[in-house]
């Protein structure tokens, strides 16, 4: 049964409706994975095998009953800032280390309900703030290409799970390239929604007017079949948004003749690793080939979208995690007088990256500040929408690199945060925007993936999805996986 | 130095809506245990995100439009910053810069003179949760009941137009009779549904001295206000005549001691650090929408005692009487029952008895058991000469005391009146018989003597002589006594 590690979501899905294999099959092969790896990968913070186990048999018996949804029996990895009942989230901080959230997160409760294989919590940078999943307070976390490389971050322990195939899938949260930018250091499929289309609801919020739910996945096919099950308006989320549910999987297929793909010149920048230039060049001939017309366009505000970016985002974020006082829940370090319990509780309990993020926007909404940074910040993040409206005027995506270089050595941008944040900056434009990116597999430097973006319009994910599928489906850059087994004997 | 004082109110209403702001917990936990009514929302969960009552923005357009505010098309939430340990999310829901109501005006009535209280703005925020202090062993601690967090409450911000403590009560008991008038809050002051801070300086009359604006805090009830800023007027402008310090500050009340004390200075003002709530969209108004609101609005206090006035020829007194609450207005117009001819009784019996009744019971009107059918049924039989007005009196008692109505009362306990002669002269002739001084009085010239003897008749008849009768027979009795 070891094999069905090597088998996609939809792939499964097959063989469990044609009552091939078991749910509990597909789950003991998995943790049989688990087992063998996760010890030099760490991607989970908490393994969930019992809860799977319970799952694992609810979704036979719902198979056999005819009652099985998209993501019955599927295993998946939920990043551990997702809300759930039965483990802890502790949003890879200490402050929440055994927390026990009362209630799902509308995502986990929509695959909850369709018995999905929940494998474990996986590891993240401290409430989401971090490229290279350092930032989490329990653990670091390999890529699976290279033990000792990052796998990106936020969510790190996301990505590198599917990579290194102990889940099939995985949900992440982008905020400003937190799925996509460890998806293409993973190589592995990394979709960012459009805001709105995801509930948030359940996701312990960094920046609540960037932050999105997406699907990790080995293909773009399957990273389809779970965003169908995790779309829709949320009544428990205001900014969710009613609009039509395309069915995804069924969109995939056919070549690009007739799609015009846009190529921004401002994508192209200082200190950017040639070869991802070379592949993502190769990867546009390649759409060209397809039939799609390649169409030079021009965004010109992107150059300050990380500016602008480390303005909104932080200033949320001091807001958002005030709550983490000491007084309700989580870590509580209590003093004789409230004000040195709450300055015990966050200072020891927060890491340095957090701390960094809070400052910065607690300085930004300052009086006397807020007019020159926040408010000058959203008029530019107002420009950045502009530039990708008129863009998509001409275009039906945009192609990029997903992020300037690939993954790089553990402690190697550790000291200096400016070069940590410069691996979000073709990202970022996406979450300021709200729009739809996808970070597809494309080529490989050194032994380490190369990625490529496609951002689309709002709400028109299934574009982006077929793009990016018909580019998957003519090259070979995905079907090959981490030489994990290599490195751990190697190890040992 | 003549010196005048200037006034500015905060109000902070509850609003009587069903669900808190933001979340679907009942809003209603007066007398529920504490951290029953609390949600991951409103406990501020991580991860938990608010949604809009969108019956709280109306329940706020619509204390706007009592207040003939602007309602602008386009309004938002935003993030007011600080961290406190009734503060859940570590901040509050509140509106800055784009309130859901602008500018507007609330009359008075002072000394008989109109005068126009500039309305700010009003706005919608959430309240806080709620902190109870204990002492346990010497040991002092604090326990937060979250059940208050989340519920909707309005802010409504005057202009400093207020020239008097007096005018500042005014003001709050006008401001609390409107929003009573319009069912969105109890604007009960004790049990904390409406609250007030005021912003209280002096300026000399000629504007040569202007001294700093004071707030004031921890009023909790209308006569505290009114002691409370009586007290700061005496004390500001004391030091400003000694010559003293005075500073931009916040000041609490101290009830039990009559003083306000100084809690925070200026150099220590919070930055509460506002920014738009990214959880929630924009909030745009469509104008149908206030339309509607305006439409469904009830009719509000000063307009009702005008047409009060005016349709039911009632005089200023009664018809302010009357319109004082908006249930006590509603009862009246029930028992009138678009019967104009009814109005002057209607209004009689409850301006007296029932409000008579209310005082006495410590009731109110909701909890008097009359209906105002019943009234009107009253009414229909002293009209009717069915009883007269002294038992009927006895009547609304006997209905408030047994549900019952007044007819069955009526027949129950034989209370209908008597007007057959026969029966009434043979009591009549009794009375007479008995009391001779009375007849000697009547007939040496002391007329007032037959009211002595009528009310001998009602005794023996227990009330239920028609008195018009009585007096006729009594008359005719006498008058046969001195020719014989
Ligand atoms: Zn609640």
């Amino acid at each position: 049964m070891s094999e069905l590690i090597n088998r996609s979501a939809v792939e499964l899905r097959d063989l469990l409706d044609n009552g091939e294999i078991s749910a509990v099959d597909v789950l003991d092969a998995h943790l049989a994975r688990v087992e063998a790896v996760e010890a030099s990968v760490n991607a989970f913070i908490t393994i969930t095998d019992d809860v799977a186990r319970a799952q694992a048999q609810a979704a036979d018996q719902r198979i056999k009953n005819g009652t099985a949804g998209p993501m019955t029996g599927i295993p998946v990895g939920l990043k551990d800032i997702l809300c759930t009942t039965d483990a802890p989230t502790t949003a890879g901080s200490k402050l929440l280390e055994g927390y026990r959230s009362p209630y799902d997160a509308t995502v986990v409760k929509m695959l909850r309900e369709q018995d999905a294989l929940f494998i474990g919590k996986a590891n993240t940078d401290e409430f989401a703030m971090g490229s290279s999943t350092e930032h989490s307070a329990y653990q670091f976390t390999s890529n699976p290409w290279k033990l000792d490389h990052v796998p990106g971050g936020s969510s790190g322990g996301s990505a590198a799970a599917v990579s290194a195939q102990e889940v099939s899938v995985s949900l992440g949260s982008d905020t400003g390239g937190s799925i996509r930018q460890p998806a293409g250091f993973c190589g592995v499929v990394g979709l960012k929604p459009t805001y709105g289309r995801v509930s948030r609801f359940g996701l312990i919020a960094f920046a609540s007017s960037l932050d999105q739910i997406g699907p990790f996945a080995r293909s773009v096919e399957d990273a389809a079949l779970l965003l169908g099950a995790i779309s829709g308006k949320d009544p428990n989320d205001a900014t969710s948004v009613d609009t039509a549910i395309p069915d995804y999987r069924a969109t995939l297929g056919g070549d690009l003749t007739g799609v015009r793909v846009g190529v921004a010149e401002e994508y192209q920048i200082d200190g950017m690793d040639s070869r991802v230039e070379e592949s993502v060049k190769q990867a546009i001939g390649e759409l060209e080939k397809l039939g799609a017309e390649i169409v030079p366009i021009s965004l010109p505000h992107t150059e300050h979208a990380l500016a602008t970016y480390y303005i909104i985002a932080p200033a949320e974020a001091s807001a958002n995690l005030a709550r983490f006082d000491g007084v309700k829940y989580g870590m509580s370090l209590a003093q004789d007088n409230l004000l040195d319990t709450y300055l015990q509780t966050r200072g020891k309990g927060f890491g340095p990256e957090v701390k960094r993020r809070i400052m910065l926007g607690t300085y930004a909404l300052s009086s006397g500040y807020y007019d020159a940074y926040y408010v000058q910040a959203q008029k530019v993040r107002t420009l950045i929408k502009r530039d990708f409206d008129e863009a998509f005027q001409n275009v039906d995506v945009i192609a990029a690199p997903t992020s300037p270089t690939v993954s790089f050595q553990r402690g190697a941008r550790s000291a200096d945060p400016m070069q940590m944040y410069l691996s979000d900056v073709f990202t970022i434009p996406a979450n300021m925007a709200g729009i739809p990116g996808i970070a597809v597999p494309c080529g490989f430097a050194d032994g380490l993936p190369v990625s490529l973006q496609f951002m689309g319009r709002a709400f028109d994910e299934a574009t982006v999805l077929r793009v990016a599928h018909a580019y998957e489906q003519n090259t070979e850059w995905h079907t090959s996986n981490p030489p994990l087994d290599a490195q751990i004997s190697t190890a040992s | 130095m003549q010196f005048e004082t200037i006034i500015g109110l905060e109000v902070h209403a509850q609003l009587l809506t069903e669900s808190k702001m933001f979340c679907r917990c009942s809003a209603g936990y007066a007398s529920a245990d504490p951290n029953t009514h609390v949600c991951p929302v409103c406990l501020g969960l991580p991860g938990a995100l608010p949604v809009i009552n969108h019956g709280a923005v109306q329940a706020t357009i619509m204390t706007g439009l009592a207040l003939t505010c602007s309602i602008p098309e386009y309004s938002k939430f935003d993030r007011k910053n600080y961290i406190y340990p009734d503060l859940m999310k570590g901040y509050q829901i509140s509106q800055y810069d784009l309130p859901l109501c602008g500018g507007g005006v609330l009359p008075l009535v002072i000394d008989g003179k109109r005068k126009d209280i500039g309305i700010t703005r009003v706005h919608l925020e959430e309240d806080t949760a709620r902190l109870v202090h204990r002492t346990a062993n010497g040991e002092t601690y604090s326990l937060v009941d979250v059940n208050r967090s989340g519920v909707p409450l309005m802010e409504i911000v005057s202009e400093p137009d207020m020239r008097s403590p007096e005018e500042a009560r005014a003001y709050l008991m006008a401001l609390r009779q409107i929003l009573r008038y319009i069912g969105v809050s109890t604007a009960n002051m004790e049990e904390g549904a409406f609250r007030c801070d005021a912003n209280v300086s002096q300026r000399t009359l000629d504007g040569s001295v202007i001294g700093p604006k004071v707030e004031i805090k921890n009023m909790n009830s209308f006569r505290s206000v009114e002691r409370a800023l009586a007290f700061e007027v005496e004390r500001q402008r004391k030091a400003l005549r000694d010559g003293e310090a005075l500073v931009q500050e916040t000041r609490g009340w101290v009830e039990d001691q009559g003083i306000t004390v100084s809690q925070r200075t200026k150099e220590f003002a919070h930055d509460y650090r506002y920014f738009p709530e990214p959880d929630l969209p924009p909030l745009v108004l469509d104008r149908a929408e206030v339309d509607g609101i305006q439409s469904r609005m009830a009719e509000l206090p000063t307009a009702r005692r005008d047409r009060f006035i005016e349709q039911y020829g009632l005089n200023e007194r009664e018809a302010e009487l009357l319109t004082v609450e908006r249930e006590v207005a509603d009862f009246f117009e029930v028992t009138v029952d678009g019967d104009s001819d009814r109005a002057r009784e209607a209004s009689n019996w409850i301006t007296g008895e029932i409000f008579a009744l209310m005082r006495d019971s410590g009731l109110e009107l909701e909890d008097v058991k009359i209906s105002p059918e019943q009234i009107r049924e009253l009414i229909e039989l002293v009209g009717e000469d069915t009883i007269n007005n002294r038992t009927a009196k006895e009547v609304l008692v006997a209905v408030h005391e047994t549900g019952k109505s007044p007819r069955e009362i009526v027949e129950e306990r034989g209370l209908a009146q008597v007007s057959d002669e026969a029966q009434l002269l043979a009591v009549v002739r009794s009375v007479v018989d008995e009391h001779p001084d009375a007849v000697t009085d009547y007939q040496n010239g002391k007329k007032a003597a037959i009211g002595f003897l009528i009310g001998q008749v009602m005794r023996q008849m227990r009330g239920t002589a028609n008195p018009g009768v009585a007096r006729s027979l009594l008359e005719q009795t006498l008058a046969e006594r001195v020719t014989s």
